[in-house]
């Protein structure tokens, strides 16, 4: 790129600051004059925010007449409080310049009012989110509204096109592109794998193929990744991390403050307490996860932006956005479980371009030693974790087509078009929209019953002309719109502890401070007097009414931890692939831990250690229970899918299994049959066992009875448009729920197994829950490498999964012999039956 | 006070008569010969559909296919639907003919008594069989079937009765696992059935609208697994929430 000089407000507001224009800020401009969709990948705290928004400054300053058109520019990003924050940081170059435009942001938070005018009088910037652009583009008055954009900037790109909002976005930017043809968009991305498929989702694709132009930003200073080497006893099976405990507590104090990440929300829990109990300095150390009451989140994001805190747990709530100049040290606990990952939240600290981060990782057991050592080279390589693909979701498509209905009067083949030019929907074949189109107008029932009460409705002049059938159904949409289907959460709510005996009736429980939210099928499982860790507090549980849980402070050292899992991700391809090479690797232990080198020497003394690309199977007996243990390395939930599967087969090879847990290395299944015997005698061959073939009928059948597809279809058809969302508060009315998405699935299933919602929560299925995807990369994988060792006791390596039970819910137990087991412990029914008590 | 799961579902006794739950929801009393349903909700999902909300239009067909396995399996000199058999009192006009001639041969075939409900307030036309608001038998326990229970406090409460209305189910939780299924309730005074449509939701037997029909922490439900009905008591089951 040439030298370009920059309008003189311009370069005169960088020279008074001292600074001068990156390459990258000046080569992203020149591209967005030209015309051109661009992608600039830069590590934070490369000035990329102010990169994406210069071209848009320069086109408002230079041409005055742009400031009274209308919207000029739209900026997207995944996270309220980024825009909020972008808004801020924004307006303070643009007054010191002397720029006379209205920024303003739009989110779900803002006050109708303010809505309503930005509608009548859009601002020239305006900072928003996906669904806020798919309501927008709802509106009849759309395309006047948009007919004057020139500028999309889309923050934190890597973080929002792989999924479902993702695939909003692409359709409402497929629309822009023709509401507004010269609109130029831009992408500001964190280093990721593959930047082509990116570049894709930034330009229309018309011509097949068709990349946005590629701006990188100089790289920042390499990290600093060290790995906890403590003198204490690493624990097998642990994922607290307790024992590294006053380790954190001394690398917090030899910096000013420090950044604590943890896996889960549980982890964040646990890791603040842990640090409070030793923290005898009282060093300031705060919480930040995303059950907290917001108030106590924008508490401790304040006092960290004025540098008062030492340290912060959190959880993924702080990888993304606002920037804290003040970190100098991030500190992981527990496994990052992806390099991509790990390399964001590095970033996290010193966001001084050209200074080092420094990171310190801290496994909390053996087998996260090997995966932090994997992660540590993945990040000195420059390696990230690979995307995949992602087929656009048809429920989502359904809910733009709806959208686009309610705009206004639209021609299916225009519309065909228009939404194929998002790479999501590229191959989407017409077959398949008009399923979807159907699905909106009818439902999309094979009976065709539902003509009568459509939706859409064909013209009849016109049958390519689709037109909404009453304007009610607008305001519908508007009330439902977006791809976020969140657990139900409940209130948690404090209150003065019940007395635990006394005459009369107990008092009334009276509310008091809100300490957040917590997922509802949490604190139904508890009951009250139950105890249990939020906010940092002992709590106990004393009721639950309507959409609160009413809980009181409580002194039980003992609580019983949050077991909610948000945010907990598997393990991913690329770091599991090394891991898998570390370990079939003998001479690499030499660089790990004197303990976890043992680990594993001990491990193949007593069995075998698992090779890079076979399977290691491993079976055992125990208090007459026999054990089967597997090591794909596939993580969590590909796992868990294989131990569905695994049973059901064993089941008909009349193995009796019991049940099974899996994390993210290992699988271990135990049975009421000696599997080890079997597999010696030949009555079960292994290969038949782990056979491919499992993806296909086996699967089927279980898909048909599983609760993970059950809660996808419900997703599907909420996004889809079938049923409305539930509303936090929203009580449910009447004496029974009026009907369930369990219910509409069965039936569906039943009679329609090819509805086009069911596909869709299929394909989500493959790739999410179930990550059957990821199953059958395995399965193919390891076909004809599988060894089998049939052992005394436990191994080393088996150890650690098997110290999951009781940590995990063990599934693969028929949900019938669960209630036979449940009404075998209703003992006065078992005396009555055996004639005890009698009439 | 008498219960067991048999082979042919669970047996227990409501004001004397021996009666049986069987898994498809219905109940069957040997003494009179009798089967009985609740809550079949015909012409659910169309209801829906006349308010935009495409439900799937299956769940007439398969609320009648499992009805006629069950009418099969029994072969019931009399049949007893308890109220709300119809989603509303317009059913007719949305039934496809089909589903419709199969409720006719069916009201002809066996002796019908269609007990009103609130969503179906009127008599069902074109269909043979009688109406009425309540019906009362006797046999080795006499019962009385109506479609809303009436408060256990009332004067016009009388031992035996059977009913519909609240669509019971249970919810339990075993090794870490919740299980939440439909369920007959009984406390061997009055019974309720679960609804039997296809497409009806349910009501945890713990939420209040039960609180005037049982004592609380007193009475039986009787679990619907897939193959096999479990009966649990009061004191097992937990709250959908609190």
């Amino acid at each position: 790129m040439g030298e370009i000089t920059l309008p003189t407000v311009f370069a005169n507001w960088f020279a008074t600051r001292g600074w001068y224009p990156r390459a990258h800020q000046q080569a992203l401009w020149a591209e967005t004059r030209a015309g051109n969709h661009a992608l600039l990948i830069a590590p934070t705290g490369g000035g990329k925010t102010l990169a994406g928004f210069l071209p848009s400054l320069i086109d408002l300053a230079d041409r005055p007449e742009s400031r009274t058109q209308g919207l000029h520019t739209i900026y997207v990003s995944p996270l309220k409080a980024l825009a909020v924050d972008i808004q801020r940081n924004l307006m303070e170059p643009v007054e010191q310049m002397g720029i006379d435009i209205c920024i303003e942001t739009r989110t779900g938070d803002t006050p109708p009012n303010r809505k309503q005018r930005q509608k009548t009088h859009p601002p020239q910037i305006m900072l928003t989110t996906p669904e806020q652009i798919a309501l927008m583009l709802s509106w009849p008055e759309a395309p006047s509204y948009f007919a004057s954009l020139r500028h999309i900037i889309i923050d934190e790109l890597h973080a929002l096109y792989p999924n479902k909002r993702g695939d909003l976005l692409a359709l409402g930017l497929a629309r822009l592109s023709t509401l507004a043809p010269n609109v130029v968009c831009t992408g500001l991305s964190a280093t990721v794998a593959e930047p082509d498929s990116l570049r894709r989702y930034l330009t229309p694709q018309t011509e097949p193929g068709s990349l946005a132009s590629l701006v990188v930003g100089a790289e920042g200073a390499a990290a600093q990744v060290d790995i906890l080497d403590t003198k204490e006893r690493l624990p097998w099976g642990s994922h607290s991390a307790l024992h590294a405990m006053s380790d954190v507590l001394a690398a917090i104090k030899k910096v000013k403050t420090a950044l604590i990440f943890v896996n889960t929300r549980s982890q964040a829990e646990r890791v603040f307490r842990e640090l409070w109990d030793i923290n005898h300095d009282n060093l300031e150390i705060a919480l930040h996860h995303g059950s907290l009451a917001r108030e106590r989140r924008r508490k401790v994001e304040a006092a960290m932006a004025t540098g008062s805190l030492r340290a912060v747990v959190c959880t993924s709530t702080l990888d993304l956005g606002i920037d804290w100049g003040s970190v100098d040290l991030v500190i992981h606990v527990g496994a990052p479980k992806g390099a991509s990952r790990l390399a964001q939240r590095i970033g996290r600290a010193n966001h001084q371009y050209d200074t080092a981060s420094s990171a310190l990782l801290v496994p909390s057991n053996r087998f996260e030693v090997l995966e932090c050592e994997a992660a540590r080279e993945s990040v000195a390589a420059g390696e990230q974790d690979g995307a995949v693909f992602r087929r656009g979701g048809l429920d989502v498509l359904a809910q733009h087509i709806f959208g686009t209905a309610c705009a206004g009067p639209f021609s299916a083949t225009q519309i065909y078009d228009e939404v194929r030019k998002a790479h999501a929907y590229h191959s989407l074949s017409r077959e398949t929209f008009e399923q979807v189109l159907d699905f909106v107008s009818t439902g999309g029932y094979a009976l065709r019953s539902y003509d009568r009460f459509a939706r859409l409705r064909r013209d009849r002049e016109n049958p390519d002309l689709y037109r909404l059938t009453h304007p009610r159904l607008a305001t519908r949409y508007a009330m439902n719109v977006g791809t976020i289907v969140e657990a139900p959460m409940l209130k948690v709510r404090l209150t003065r502890a019940r007395k635990a005996s006394g005459a009369g009736r107990p008092r009334p429980l009276t509310g008091g401070r809100v300490l957040g939210e917590m997922e509802e099928y949490f604190l139904t499982s508890l009951t009250p007097g139950d105890t249990f860790v939020f906010a940092g507090e002992t709590l106990k549980l004393e009721a639950v009414r309507d959409t609160e849980a009413l809980v009181s402070r409580a002194r039980d050292a003992d609580a019983k931890v949050p077991s909610y899992q948000g945010g907990r991700f598997p393990i991913s391809i690329h770091l599991a692939a090394r891991v898998r090479a570390m370990l079939a690797d003998p001479e690499q232990w030499q660089k790990l831990p004197a303990q976890v080198a043992q680990w594993l020497t001990l491990q193949a003394e007593v069995s075998r250690v698992p090779n890079e690309s076979g399977l290691l199977v491993e079976t055992f007996a125990r208090a007459a229970r026999y054990y089967m243990t597997c090591y794909p390395f596939e993580g969590r939930l590909a796992h868990q899918t294989l131990g569905m599967l695994l049973t059901r087969r064993l089941e008909r090879a009349g193995a009796r299994p019991m049940g099974f847990v899996a994390n993210d290395y290992a699988l271990s299944i135990w049975s009421l049959r000696d599997v080890g015997l079997m597999i010696e005698q030949g009555t079960l061959r292994l290969e038949d066992l782990f056979s491919s073939d499992m993806l296909g009928d086996d699967l089927e059948a279980w898909l048909d009875e599983s609760s993970l597809m059950k809660r996808t279809f419900r997703d599907c058809a909420m996004i889809g448009g079938l049923i409305e969302r539930q509303f936090p508060g929203q009580k449910k009315t009447g004496r029974q729920v009026t009907f369930s998405a369990d219910l509409i699935f069965d039936v569906l299933r039943t009679h329609q197994p090819d509805h086009v919602l069911l596909q869709a929560a299929r394909a989500d299925a493959s790739t999410g829950l179930l990550d059957i995807g990821r199953l059958g990369h395995m399965l193919s994988r390891i076909s004809g490498q599988i060894s089998h060792c049939r052992l005394k006791h436990v191994s080393p390596l088996a150890a650690p999964v098997l110290m999951e039970m009781g940590k995990e819910p063990i599934r693969g137990a028929a949900d019938d012999d669960l209630l036979s087991e449940a009404a075998a412990r209703n003992t006065r029914l078992i005396m009555e039956a055996s004639g005890l008590i009698g009439d | 006070m008498t219960g067991q799961v048999t082979e042919q579902g669970a047996e227990f006794r409501v004001n004397g008569a021996r009666l049986i739950g069987d898994m498809s929801g219905a109940v069957y009393w040997p003494a009179t010969d009798a089967l009985i349903v609740a809550d079949l909700h015909l012409e659910k999902a169309s209801a829906y559909a006349t308010r935009g909300v495409a439900l799937p239009p299956y769940d007439t067909t398969e609320t009648l296919n499992r009805l006629e396995a069950c009418l099969e399996r029994f072969a019931p000199r009399l049949f007893v639907s308890l109220g709300d058999s119809f989603h509303d009192n317009s059913w007719q006009e949305r039934m496809a003919a089909r589903d419709a001639a199969r409720l006719v041969s069916l009201s002809r075939q066996i002796e019908t008594v269609w007990v009103l409900g609130n969503h179906d307030p009127a008599p069902p036309s074109g269909l043979a069989g009688k109406a009425c608001e309540s019906l009362d038998m006797s046999a080795d326990g006499s019962l009385h079937f109506r479609h809303e229970p009436i408060a256990r406090d009332s004067a016009a409460f009388t031992c035996g009765e059977v009913a519909g209305h609240l669509h019971p189910c249970a919810r339990v939780r075993q090794r870490g696992r919740v299980l939440r299924r439909r369920c007959f309730v009984e406390d061997t005074t009055r019974l309720i059935l679960p609804a039997f449509g296809a497409l009806t939701g349910s009501l945890n037997v713990l939420d209040s609208a039960f609180d005037a029909v049982f004592e609380a922490g007193h009475f039986n439900a009787w679990m619907i697994g897939k193959n096999t009905i479990a009966g649990l008591s009061a004191n097992q089951l937990s709250p959908d929430r609190g």
